[in-house]
């Protein structure tokens, strides 16, 4: 294997200025954010790759013809590639839908005035974009902890706590007007994800708990708590163990009627990607935040208050969280039920590592997610190819994002000059 | 007779860079070569290709005559290549013996390790060479010129003839560096053979039979010390005429700046590492704190700037007392410090090198309205400075960690420089740096004491101290041994308080014990 310059001498040596051409992939992309890019979609790629794999093996029809291989190897890669077209077709269409429904839908209603065929084109695609929200949400609570050196693990029981937060607001207030009540609702979710996130925030600052094993602590604790409360002091009338529905002024409005669930918390999260960003690269708080995820020993030195940075942004992360958890009541559920966040908080994880803790990046990557995930509901119903794919396929690509070397040597990239941004530090600091 | 090693032609270019170009080497057998030139300058580079841990693009090595191929270091080892790196790759926990069999363990009945039978050839070693040092003692334990023995013992004990040293003397008192000449010239005695690197010139004159200067990859030439001048070699290396000579004018030290009074100083594992310190320092003048690593002043440096507590004592800044204050309210006193760790404190690699300029000074209205950073402004301020202090880089958008350590010094010295200031603390502030930078940052210095703010110099190459101070206070194991005005200090002086011998002692002890000195590491 090629050995990097990584020596002091040849480092100090270089002139980045004059830059030779680049071998394999990289020779073809130019630009640093498109280098940036390089990686998670090569990893994307590789991922669904792989992913074709796992659904060919798993196909019936391959099985069927593959033991007669040695007579037909032809027909094995035949029914392989119809195997994967059929999934991935099934897929495309999960997500996003037929462009050709979506046109002719769009005819009808020119002609017509009837939105039916219209609506039910773009279907898919808003359910994707209705799932991507919560990802976003939850993807830039992980993000922003990354960008201060942190490890949220919590952002599943900060999801919990906002959704319980804000369906309390929601459906135990009433008599409000929308324009008091929905903002309202919101601050309730955001400011229980933000509780969540402040504790182990402040146990790391003040007694050097390391936040890892405090977020999963927490976590545990969201979880049952939520149980109690959901059997107890917040369960709706009844046997089931879920809250009352949330008082219509509380709920996110939605754009379409229903079944079309696609709602305002879509757009909000946009926005919140936006603030997120301005936060971190605009503002004196982002430069502290970022100075201490890179070098905590520099931060200080430069005069930054590293543990009350700590503590700032759990609470915020905590707080983007309880959001996610938020924007599903208030826009999609109106209510929550035991198991209602479904390891939005887990995934996140994945999606802030692959949107490299960039607010855009995870907003794309927070769609990925969506598009897969409404589009795997699909895909079973239409190729009979199990959801868990898509597990293996997120689970691939995750793979592979946190394994750039592997993506680099497949590709033939060569090691970025700039540093990668620090994503967590080791235990017991 | 053959030379023992010969590289010819050795190209390695990495991305962006041709680190060795061409360059040629030859070592006698029984010769030591001195491999002189700057940070960059490829002679790193060079060292690894020999030793297998890089693969030339060009080029050929000969050893005693034959070709050879090395791939790792196993090869280079097995051609009897053996290699000092500069930072000691020794496991602190484990004893003398334990360290030097590592990877080659002695086993008895092909399980139990047999460490009498190493320390029995580290004896051995040790006597023929010179090489004093207690097998069953603990690296932790340890001088670090004692640990030095150690890794050359490692080196020995693999039968290694072609001994290479990565700038040695970085971490030794001037004593110690007499004693690893005196090592290195008993092992040449015997037949072995010696590559050298440094950038240091005086040890080159002193000590090398052939010196090969590198500069930007290439050979510059190769003399014998008899035929060049310290001056001579300086201009190879870099390029140019050097001024080699600090020339400053007396100081006028005025009222103190700083006031320090019977300072304790844990370090971060919680061992008093500063041990009642006392001194002051005045509005122009510099008092130099000389002494070998680890003797406290990395501590002392950090509590008077608020990066460690302090454990008892005084401290006054500009008349106010401090005490377990913030970094942040010590400089905004009018204090800037040039940390001893420029990737660990005073840089943010990841961040480009204009934010690294407002690295302290962010919030300032200046660079941010409210919350809002003023880019502009910011952009600015690092165009500005880097034209006025020549920091060499291709923007002031590139991550600080694509900047050469001189470069990324004269960062953080032109952001602590450019602030209005009274007192300048500043550590190791040359280190690892090339002559041409070194020059620069001490003209830089003398011109603030000239200007009037009172300088806190730590370092412990010596004859930094020498050149810049007014005032020299030597630190040994977290006391401060002496302090001297730097017209009556001689090296030799210095050495010896360095040691921790006090010159009333030394007086006693030099001409009666000459060899008392050495063995106290």
């Amino acid at each position: 294997m090629a050995t990097p310059p990584n020596s002091q001498e040849t480092r100090n040596a270089a002139s980045p200025a004059a830059s030779p051409p680049r071998p394999g992939v990289a020779r073809y992309v130019s630009g640093s954010a498109a280098q940036a890019l390089l990686v998670p979609v090569l990893a994307v790629f590789v991922g669904l790759l792989l992913g074709g794999v796992v659904i060919a093996a798993t196909d019936a029809g391959v099985a069927a013809v593959f033991r007669a291989f040695s007579a037909d190897p032809g027909g094995v890669f035949r029914a392989i590639w119809q195997a994967v077209v059929k999934g991935y077709g099934a897929l495309f269409y999960g997500s996003i839908g037929s462009p050709r429904e979506m046109l002719d839908g769009y005819r009808i209603y020119l002609e017509t005035g009837d939105n039916k065929a219209l609506l039910k084109a773009i279907y898919p695609f808003t359910e994707s974009l209705t799932t991507a929200t919560p990802y976003i949400f939850a993807g830039l609570a992980v993000a922003l902890g990354f960008r201060c050196g942190l490890f949220n693990i919590g952002a599943e029981g900060q999801f919990f706590i906002g959704a319980l937060g804000a369906a309390f607001v929601g459906y135990s207030i009433s008599g409000l007007p929308a324009f008091l009540h929905l903002p309202l609702a919101l601050l309730g979710g955001a400011l229980a994800g933000a509780v969540w996130g402040a504790v182990p925030g402040y146990l790391k600052a003040r007694f050097g708990a390391h936040e890892v094993v405090n977020t999963i602590m927490m976590n545990w604790i969201a979880f049952r708590l939520s149980d109690w409360l959901l059997t107890g002091p917040m369960q709706a009338a009844g046997f089931r163990p879920v809250t009352p529905n949330i008082k219509m002024t509380a709920a996110l409005p939605r754009f379409f009627e229903d079944p079309l669930r696609f709602n305002w918390g879509f757009i909000l999260a946009l926005v919140m990607a936006y603030v997120v960003y301005w936060l971190l690269f605009k503002t004196t708080i982002g430069f502290e935040i970022r100075a201490v995820g890179a070098n905590p020993d520099g931060a200080k030195y430069a005069g930054i208050n590293v543990v009350r940075n700590f503590v700032l942004v759990m609470t915020l992360s905590g707080a983007l969280a309880g959001l996610a958890g938020t924007a599903q009541v208030l826009g999609v559920d109106h209510w929550v039920g035991q198991g209602f966040s479904a390891g939005y908080g887990f995934d996140s994880i994945a999606l802030a590592l692959l949107g490299k803790s960039h607010p855009l990046g995870v907003v794309l990557a927070a769609l990925l997610f969506g598009f897969l995930r409404s589009g795997a509901t699909r895909m079973q119903s239409l190729a009979g190819i199990p959801i868990d794919i898509i597990s293996i396929i997120q689970g691939l690509v995750i793979i592979f994002v946190a394994a750039p070397a592997l993506i680099r040597w497949l590709f033939r990239i060569p090691v970025p000059t700039a540093e990668e941004t620090v994503l967590t530090r080791g235990w017991g600091k | 007779m053959p030379p023992v090693l010969e590289l010819r032609n050795i190209t390695k270019a990495f991305p962006g860079v041709l680190a060795n170009d061409h360059i040629n080497l030859d070592l006698n057998e029984g010769e030591i070569h001195c491999l002189l030139g700057e940070n960059g300058a490829g002679k790193t580079t060079l060292m690894n290709i020999l030793y297998g841990l890089y693969k030339p693009d060009e080029g050929e090595i000969y050893v005693r005559g034959k070709k050879a191929e090395i791939h790792d270091p196993n090869d280079a080892i097995a051609l009897g290549i053996g290699m000092v790196h500069q930072h000691f790759m020794l496991v602190p926990v484990m004893t003398v013996t334990e360290n030097v069999m590592l990877g080659v363990e002695e086993k008895r009945y092909g399980l139990f390790l047999d460490r009498a039978k190493v320390a029995a050839r580290i004896r051995e070693l040790s006597q023929l060479y010179g090489l004093e040092v207690d097998p069953n003692r603990y690296i932790k334990d340890l001088p670090v010129g004692i640990q030095q023995r150690v890794e050359i013992i490692k080196v020995l004990y693999r039968q290694a003839d072609i001994l290479i040293l990565d700038e040695p003397t970085a971490v030794l008192t001037p004593q110690e560096v007499e004693g690893l000449f005196k090592v290195l010239r008993s092992l040449v005695a015997k037949g072995k053979s010696i590559i050298f690197i440094t950038h240091k010139l005086k040890e080159v004159m002193a000590l090398a039979d052939r010196i090969t200067v590198l500069r930007n990859g290439r050979t510059v030439g190769t003399v014998t010390p008899s035929e060049v001048t310290p001056e001579k070699l300086a201009a190879m290396m870099v390029g140019r005429e050097v001024n080699l000579v600090v020339s400053k004018q007396e100081a006028h030290p005025t009222e103190p700046a700083l006031e320090v009074k019977d300072l304790y100083v844990a370090d971060e594992r919680g061992n008093l590492a500063v041990r009642g310190v006392s001194f002051d320092v005045r509005l122009g003048e510099i008092l130099g704190i000389a002494g070998v690593q680890g003797n406290g002043q990395t501590e002392l440096v950090y509590a008077l700037t608020g990066l460690l507590p302090i454990q008892a004592g005084k401290v006054r800044i500009l008349g106010q007392p401090i005490r377990s204050t913030s970094p942040r309210a010590i400089l905004e006193r009018g204090v800037a410090h040039v940390p001893e760790d420029r990737q660990r404190h005073g840089l943010i690699l990841s961040f480009p090198i204009h934010d690294n300029f407002v690295l302290c000074t962010y919030f300032w209205p200046l660079f941010a309205r409210g919350l809002r950073l003023q880019e502009k402004a910011i952009y600015e301020n690092a165009q500005k400075l880097v034209e006025q202090f020549d920091v060499r880089t291709p923007s002031i958008f590139v991550p600080a960690s694509s900047l050469s350590g001189g470069n990324q010094q004269k960062v953080i010295v032109a952001r602590e420089f450019s602030r209005p200031i009274r007192l300048l603390i500043a550590s190791q502030p040359t280190r690892g740096l090339d002559v041409g930078s070194i020059e620069y940052i001490h003209n830089r210095i003398l011109e603030k004491r000239d200007q009037g703010t009172a300088i806190l110099l730590v370092s412990s190459e010596l004859d930094e101290i020498m050149a810049l101070s007014d005032r020299i206070a030597v630190m040994y194991r977290g006391q401060i041994v002496d302090i001297v005005p730097a017209a009556q200090a001689t090296k030799e002086s210095i050495g010896l308080l360095m040691a921790g011998i006090h010159p009333d002692e030394a007086m006693k002890a030099a001409p009666t014990r000459p060899g008392e000195v050495e063995r106290v590491f």
